[in-house]
């Protein structure tokens, strides 16, 4: 009996989790409808998708695994021209939309749960500052790498340069796909909000489930000590680049997302960059460590606010910065926690007298 | 020819590595934690010195100590305000997200107070460029001036840490807080000495990489600081002949990479290497590779 109600308890955190997402959903949709809603947040709604997806995800490396993760962003990207690309080259080859989204999808997911393993193998040996180092490191190269690449397709097939789109020899029918900075331009805008939102809750489906699963709770135990959990002989590498590459999928997806609601995609450090990864890693923080609801409300809070008080999006980053500093160290310091104990405890006492 | 220039040219550069590595091996060596700012406080030393400069009119030796002092007293306060909190916190994530937050408040305070243009920065060094074997080799001012002040600070932070007391105590600290507090060392005040020293060789560093590279935004000190961390991991971790060796090797590499085989590709380039030796010498060079007590 009693087990029955804890595997409830669980069960009933997760259904909240996406009827909240399901109730925003509607909410937006009815005010949509009503017009209550600025062309300019709609606009909001589909990158915000992203940012949901993406914050998840991050947070399954850095709650869950334990890891801090500052190349979000680099897989991202990976995701993002993998699938643009794709549906690019794709375009008149597979007419319906719905087909071609999936199979970018899946495409976008892989390239980027690839990319997540090729990078885990050799950081996840090593043990926080390094991977942190190495993830950003990574972040760098993709965006240094998609920025001189050169694609294009003719009637003799593809052909690839580092150098320009000149050099890239084209007969007169071909076209250039990836313009190394110009990016890819006219990628098929088949992203909306409703495919967003399902693809958010595809993403908690999978987070959820994981972290409650058997590997997840063997994650878990080697976020809580390696250790001890290596001696009772859980795979330590095994699990750590099986969260880690999930993770990368998933932030993949998000790319997906991205991709395509934009005309032309490019890798700039705004998108793909350094500050792209510490916005997600601001969601997660300020949503709650581990704490996957939270990430989802941190991500729709921190997108949307800036956009309702004009007047701070100068301070925004500034503002960031600050949340990070400040929830650390009211998180985290000894003193912080002590005072926080202190505190609750005096109110409980009061709260028992008055009882 | 154009090799040897080229060699000059990453010696120098690798100089300026060397110096910003220091800074992050004495700090990771002692606090046990890596100081994503301290890429940024470069960029704050820059700035100090082109505003004294340019706009107080203070004569540019007078603006490198200015410049100096003030990313020193940036230092401790970085120091006592952010990461000394979570000195014992139990999460060493915690640190860490803390340290990227001070980077990007420092980042976006410079882009507050300065704009997000880039100026130009002019250089600080006089000493005139030496042409060699009858004009086919010039090696400028700023890579003398560099070279030469790696190796006094590198010479002096030896002497420092191997004959002071002071220096004593920052090896006992980083071998053992708690020994060390037993012995009578002020655990907190050699902690907050590091952090000084190791901004103050900032604020040096970036007015040399300015000098050579004169250019000049919110956003400069970012790319160093990562890659002098590469060079201290490259070199290991915690060791002072570490960073020199691994900020020398590192600036060859970027500038013979960048003339060799792709101008654009160079930083994906040093963070190959970065791999590379995680992957084959995790402890780096000159690390010592310490066993996990269980």
């Amino acid at each position: 009996m009693r087990r029955m109600k804890k595997i409830n308890k669980t069960t009933k955190s997760n259904l909240i989790t996406y009827a909240i997402v399901i109730a925003l959903f509607a909410a937006v949709q009815i005010l949509t409808s009503a017009g209550a809603i600025s062309s300019l947040l709609q606009g909001l709604l589909v990158p915000l998708c992203a940012y949901i997806i993406l914050a998840v995800s991050l947070n399954l490396t850095v709650g869950i695994l334990g890891e801090l993760s500052l190349g979000h962003a680099g897989f991202m990207c990976v995701g993002a021209f993998t699938s643009a690309f794709f549906s690019k080259c794709t375009a008149e080859l597979i007419p319906v939309a719905g087909v071609r989204y999936l199979f970018a999808l899946l495409i976008g997911a892989a390239a980027a749960g690839l990319c997540g393993i090729l990078v885990g193998i050799p950081a996840l040996r090593l043990k926080g500052d390094y991977l942190a180092i190495v993830t950003l490191a990574f972040g760098e190269i993709i965006k240094n790498v998609v920025n001189i690449l050169f694609i294009g397709r003719d009637s003799e097939g593809f052909h690839f340069s580092t150098k320009d789109s000149l050099s890239l020899g084209l007969l007169p029918d071909g076209e250039v796909i990836v313009n190394g900075p110009q990016g890819i331009t006219g990628t098929p805008k088949d992203s909306t909000f409703t495919v967003g939102v399902i693809l958010i809750l595809v993403t908690l489906f999978i987070v959820l489930n994981l972290i409650h699963s058997r590997s997840g709770r063997a994650i878990m135990a080697i976020r809580d000590n390696r250790i001890a959990a290596e001696s009772i002989g859980i795979n330590v590498t095994k699990y750590k680049l099986m969260a880690f590459s999930i993770s990368a999928a998933l932030a993949g997806v998000g790319g997906v997302i991205y991709a395509h609601n934009l005309a032309t995609l490019t890798a700039q450090p705004k998108n793909f960059g350094y500050n792209m990864s510490i916005m997600i890693l601001v969601f997660v923080v300020l949503g709650g460590i581990g704490n996957i609801r939270g990430s989802i409300l941190a991500a729709i809070v921190l997108t949307l606010l800036p956009e309702l008080l004009r007047g701070l999006s100068d301070y925004r980053m500034l503002i960031y910065a600050v949340v990070l500093i400040a929830m650390m160290l009211f998180n985290w310091s000894p003193k912080a926690i002590e005072w926080r104990e202190r505190h609750s405890a005096k109110f409980k006492r009061k709260k028992q007298k008055e009882v | 020819m154009s090799f040897i220039s080229y060699l000059i040219n990453g010696v120098s550069l690798g100089s300026v590595y060397a110096i910003i590595a220091l800074g992050y091996t004495m700090v990771y060596g002692i606090a046990k934690m890596l100081n994503f700012a301290h890429g940024d406080v470069i960029m704050i030393g820059a700035y100090v010195v082109m505003a004294a400069i340019s706009g107080a009119g203070l004569p540019p030796g007078v603006a490198v100590l200015l410049s100096i002092v003030c990313c020193l007293i940036l230092g401790i306060v970085i120091e006592s305000v952010a990461y000394r909190p979570l000195l014992n916190a139990a999460s060493s994530l915690a640190v860490l997200i803390t340290a990227i937050g001070v980077s990007y408040l420092l980042q976006n305070v410079a882009l507050l107070i300065f704009g997000a243009n880039t100026i130009s920065f002019d250089s600080v060094v006089s000493v005139p460029a030496v042409t060699l074997m009858d004009g086919a080799l010039t090696i400028t001012g700023e890579a003398i001036v560099t070279i030469v002040s790696c190796i006094v600070i590198m010479i002096a932070l030896t002497l420092f840490i191997s004959r002071t007391k002071s220096g004593q105590a920052m090896r006992a600290v980083s071998e053992d807080k708690g020994a060390a507090q037993l012995m009578g060392i002020h655990v907190n005040g050699t902690i907050a000495l590091t952090f000084a020293i190791g901004s103050a060789l900032a604020a040096i560093a970036g007015v040399l990489l300015c000098s050579s590279y004169p250019s000049l935004n919110p956003y400069t000190g970012a790319m160093p600081g990562i890659k002098a961390f590469v060079a201290a991991v490259f070199g290991g971790i915690g060791s002072i002949p570490g960073a020199f060796i691994g900020g020398i090797l590192l600036g060859v590499i970027e500038i013979f990479g960048k003339a060799y085989i792709s101008s654009q590709m160079a930083d994906a380039i040093v963070f190959g290497v970065l791999i590379v030796i995680l992957l084959v010498k995790p402890a780096g060079i000159l690390g010592k590779n310490v066993q996990e007590k269980v």
